[in-house]
């Protein structure tokens, strides 16, 4: 890690950190709201910018964490039983459903988590009995920690920080351990990956099955934070919108969800006043993104950076052209 | 039994309508490597220009013509040089997300700028049933059916029989050997998006009178477009015809027959059914991966 990520990344966590004391309440809602979004999509970041797979189904194993909580809280489950019951079935799952669909790629891939996250919300409400259909379920409690009570919007918003940061930390040893070297090399050159001894169907699945439980703990927190849920938020859509927040962000950048939930659910509010418009100028917007920055807003200091040094180079070529010139 | 022949006939007919959404789909693929997620809003945004045109007091055969123009202009060959020419050098992803942006834009745009509510739209054929050894059957389905069939096979006949339509599979195949040959790959290429343009504007005169016009009619239909064309095979052409009647038809019947609410789930069982045990789809050729 250089000097410069390590400044970025205090910085960012003092601001995390002391921002929320200055909002009201509606704030720091809005702030925990966007901090369970960089979890989800920070597992979504492993399975479509690290590993490659183009993953359209994330919002379903949202969901599947948040009724699993809210479905075990109600039967009078504590929420410390809920949250790895949660990360296992998301696991599972994604293991499950990964294992035929990762037989497939790019696209087809796409297409066949779009098509899971529809049966999913179906499932969520057509089956009443299980979860309250199109009523929902309501009056989820938010959890205790060492008997101290998050149900205040700022201590339940630092408890969210504090698993935001464990599993970004997570991730981040994942990453750098040769797991994650593999995974990326999935990605660059999944041929060249398997000749050289990388178990191409293992590590696609375990890369899909590890984004999977991101979105399921997101899901958790999720379900406590808004107290309230129904099948609407876990539909196709969101799933869409979380891969645009991985691709605006910059896929495959750690910091890129940060970036791209930030755009995906903190602008919205502050743009309050383009109303109904708001959606057209984010859709316009991602067109414009692709067309002048395919990797996402992240790369844009890599691309300064490598226009300098296209710059230099083309400078040094140029001095040595004239030293050359004078010689002779 | 009647009701079984009943919702079959229904089925193909609603089918062939996923049909014409999923041929445009497949050749653009061919034709460019172009994976359109804006398929269905492609489908959306004619059945609105027709109304457009209907309330400006054209009839309704003057208005589709005009449809067709500006669907060729707007959706063919600005939809090309705007955003497929520039991205296709990036791969496939990039397009596919600019396409869900696209998606997502025209849909919002249409409902912020013009309307959320669902618009009538009448419809070409007149309200008339038939009764064939007692299987009622509808004069919209059968002139939906005869229509999109045709028009599906005069696509087909014109990419095989004319010598234009071969030069555009040509390029579909290899498109540095059709450079070679002397092929304009460029305009072979625009071609499969206006005929892309042409296939959604009938998709929109034929299914606008169920589905009723509105922002997010496309969102359901281009999923379905998609599926058909896996199911049938995305290499092939005529994969969508039949991927399109399949899917049609399951749907129809799984609704009656096992439960309404989940009608929407048959066409993913299907596609996974298809893609772990045949994944190039029922009429597919295998592709070689290259490394």
């Amino acid at each position: 890690m250089r000097k410069s990520h390590l400044v970025i990344t205090l910085v960012i966590l003092a601001a995390l950190l002391l921002v929320p004391t200055m909002l009201k309440n509606y704030g720091i809602y809005l702030f925990s709201y966007w901090l369970i979004f960089v979890i989800a999509t920070m597992g979504l970041n492993l399975t479509v910018g690290y590993a490659g797979q183009k993953s359209l189904g994330h919002a379903a194993f949202f969901g599947i964490g948040a009724y699993t909580v809210a479905i075990l809280m109600k039967a009078g489950i504590s929420f410390w039983i809920g949250l790895p019951v949660a990360m296992l079935g998301c696991f599972a799952i994604g293991l499950g459903l990964g294992f035929p669909a990762l037989r497939v790629q790019t696209i087809y891939l796409a297409f066949a988590t779009l098509g899971f996250n529809t049966a999913v919300w179906l499932v969520m409400r057509n089956e009443e009995w299980l979860t309250g259909g199109t009523f929902g379920i309501n009056d989820i409690k938010r959890p205790q920690l060492f008997g101290i009570s998050l149900d205040d919007s700022l201590p339940y918003y630092y408890f969210v920080l504090a698993v935001a940061i464990i599993m970004g930390g997570l991730l981040f040893g994942l990453l750098r351990s040769p797991w994650g070297k593999a995974f990326t090399a999935l990605r660059d050159n999944p041929i060249r990956a398997e000749s050289l001894g990388i178990h191409i169907q293992a590590y696609t699945l375990l890369s899909f099955a590890i984004g999977a439980v991101y979105a399921g703990v997101a899901g958790a927190l999720f379900a406590c934070l808004v107290q309230f849920i129904e099948p609407a938020p876990f539909a196709v859509g969101s799933s869409i919108m979380m891969y645009l927040m991985v691709v605006v962000g910059g896929p495959g950048y750690f910091f890129g969800p940060l970036l791209g939930a930030a755009v995906g659910v903190l602008l919205p509010e502050w743009l309050r006043f383009a109303q109904a418009w708001y959606l057209f100028i984010f859709g316009a917007a991602v067109v414009l993104l692709m067309l002048r920055l395919p990797d996402g807003l992240l790369s844009i200091p890599d691309r300064i950076k490598a226009r300098r040094l296209s710059r230099e180079a083309s400078a040094a070529r140029a001095a040595a052209a004239r030293n050359l010139g004078a010689q002779s | 039994m009647t009701d079984f022949f009943q919702l079959l006939f229904s089925g193909v007919a609603t089918g062939s309508i996923y049909a014409l959404a999923a041929l445009g789909f497949t050749l653009l693929w061919q034709a460019s490597g172009t994976i359109n997620f804006a398929q269905g809003e492609f489908v959306m945004l004619p059945a609105f220009m027709m109304l457009g045109f209907a309330a400006m007091g054209a009839p309704l055969p003057l208005a589709f013509v005009l449809t067709c123009f500006v669907a060729v202009l707007v959706l063919g060959w600005a939809f090309k040089r705007g955003i497929v020419d520039p991205l296709l050098k990036f791969g496939m992803m990039p397009i596919v997300v600019a396409t869900i942006g696209l998606a997502i834009a025209t849909r919002n745009g249409v409902r912020a700028g013009y309307s959320a509510e669902a618009h009538p739209f009448n419809g070409l054929f007149a309200d008339k049933l038939f009764n064939i050894w007692g299987v009622t059957i509808t004069l919209a389905d059968v002139g939906t059916l005869v229509l999109a069939l045709g028009l599906v096979l005069v696509t087909q006949a014109f990419l095989q029989k004319t010598v234009t339509g071969r030069a555009m599979q040509a390029v579909a195949q290899n498109t540095e050997s059709a450079t070679v040959l002397g092929i304009n790959v460029p305009r072979m290429v625009f071609y499969t998006f206006a005929i892309n343009a042409l296939l959604a504007c009938a998709a929109a005169l034929l299914v606008t009178p169920t589905y009723l016009a509105k922002f997010d009619m496309g969102e359901s239909l281009g999923n379905k477009a998609f599926f058909a064309a896996i199911i049938g095979g995305f290499n092939n052409s005529r994969g969508a015809l039949l991927g399109g009647v399949i899917v049609g038809v399951a749907e129809n019947l799984a609704a009656a027959y096992i439960s309404p609410a989940y009608k929407d789930a048959v066409a993913l069982v299907l596609f996974m059914l298809v893609i772990l045990f045949k994944p190039q789809g029922l009429l597919g050729k295998k592709v070689e991966r290259k490394v």
